[in-house]
């Protein structure tokens, strides 16, 4: 299917519902679920769920949701996630990511690391404007969202995220991680790596540029900060509260 | 059968030509990030072996290619076990730093190429791969990421 018959699909507003809703959830989302969500009945929004993996946005599995196995456990549930491949239309016809390509491989060439760092980081200043630096998580989660970042919140299990070296999948990941209460250590981690195709291409160059722009956008001296922290499936960077590194005389667990 | 089965594993090197020693303070804080990454390494699924000096924990000590050529050589089960350390862990924040303590390479730097499951490469197999590569470009024998060739008989893959 083409993208713009594929992103067409979504004009229907009840599809366009169930797609942001799994969207969102960075997991595998069951009927009932997307149903309940959305606010439609179990069978209009099996239709539509089924409608959309069709069109290539999700992709359908069958799992047993409620953990159970062998006799008595039921049939497995069909589920669904958003689909990875990219979808885009631009009209009239433009091509930014061939030129984003050369121009990255150029200046992976060049080794233009810093210059295209101090580029980005202005870039994020000047889109931050003339505001003090984000003030806490739930603002940073506000701010990442608006570009396309799909922030959520993280339980933080130390300073170093050890979580990340396990490769937990995103499905265990998700259900609980938007529970976090108040006072507890969390950290921001975002689902969606805007800049998907040219950083798998120049890593190191395109993960700096993105890590320099969210420096930019977020501050550099106040109460949260962006660090790189890299695992698979994600966006490069986590973003967390400054006192997580600048103060080690307190909770020194170490 | 055995999960991790594999006919072929990924062998990969890599050069890296210090901008200062190894004992500069300018290159201390790469120095600071070995044992922890190669720990990473080491404990990273789909990890397989990687070349250390015999009584050392790493491998910056041996210097085949140059005195301040310092090689990476390392084995992995599959292409996104090695991606996914490289690019998708804390060795990512190395490679950020990469201009800090590396000098640019004008030529290829890092060659991959398969080998059959349990041969450990020699150095000088090694570089005879990034030399093929260097002159006759991407092959079956020697590629790169943007390059990747399926490991032999690899079916569907």
């Amino acid at each position: 299917m083409k993208d713009i018959d594929a992103i067409a699909v979504l004009g229907d507003p009840v599809r366009r519902r169930l797609y942001e809703y799994v969207a969102a959830q960075g997991r595998e989302v069951g009927r009932n679920e997307a149903a309940e969500a959305t606010g439609v009945a179990r069978t209009l929004a099996a239709h539509h769920l089924d409608k959309l993996t069709e069109a290539g946005l999700l992709e359908s599995g069958s799992r047993r949701l409620t953990g159970r196995s062998g006799p008595g456990a039921g049939r497995p549930a069909k589920v669904y996630a958003r689909a990875r491949a990219e979808r885009s239309v631009s009209l009239p016809g433009r091509d930014y990511r061939t030129a984003a390509e050369l121009l990255a491989e150029a200046a992976e060439q060049a080794g233009l690391d810093d210059l295209l760092n101090e580029a980005a980081r202005r870039r994020g200043e000047a889109l931050r404007g003339a505001e003090a630096p984000c003030g806490d998580l739930a603002e940073a989660m506000r701010m990442l969202a608006a570009r396309g970042y799909e922030p959520h919140l993280e339980r933080g299990d130390g300073p170093e995220g050890a979580e990340g070296a396990e490769g937990v999948d995103r499905a265990e990941g998700g259900e609980g991680a938007q529970e976090v209460t108040e006072g507890e250590t969390a950290v921001v981690r975002m689902r969606n790596c805007p800049f998907h195709a040219v950083s798998e291409r120049f890593p190191p160059l395109v993960c700096g540029m993105n890590l320099a722009l969210l420096e930019g956008l977020l501050g550099t001296d106040g109460p949260v900060r962006a660090r790189m922290d890299a695992r698979p499936g994600e966006c490069c960077v986590v973003v967390e509260p400054s006192e997580n590194v600048v103060e080690p005389s307190k909770n020194n667990e170490d | 059968m055995i999960p991790s089965a594999h006919a072929f594993h990924l062998a990969q090197l890599n050069l890296a030509t210090l901008r200062h020693p190894l004992d500069d303070p300018r290159t201390a804080p790469f120095v600071e990030l070995l044992d922890p990454v190669n720990a990473a390494a080491d404990a990273a699924p789909g990890f397989v072996w990687r070349l250390v000096e015999e009584g050392t924990p790493d491998a910056t000590g041996l210097r085949p290619a140059g005195e301040n050529v310092i090689v990476n050589l390392s084995v992995w089960e599959t292409r996104d076990a090695l991606w996914d350390f490289a690019y998708r862990s804390g060795h990512l924040e190395v490679m950020r730093r990469r201009r800090e303590w590396f000098q640019r390479h004008v030529e290829a730097h890092l060659v991959l190429w398969w080998v059959p499951a349990g041969h450990l490469p020699t150095v000088g197999e090694a570089l005879d791969r990034l030399a093929d590569l260097r002159a006759h470009g991407p092959s079956s024998r020697a590629f790169t990421f943007a390059s990747f060739t399926e490991a032999p008989g690899a079916a569907g893959a």
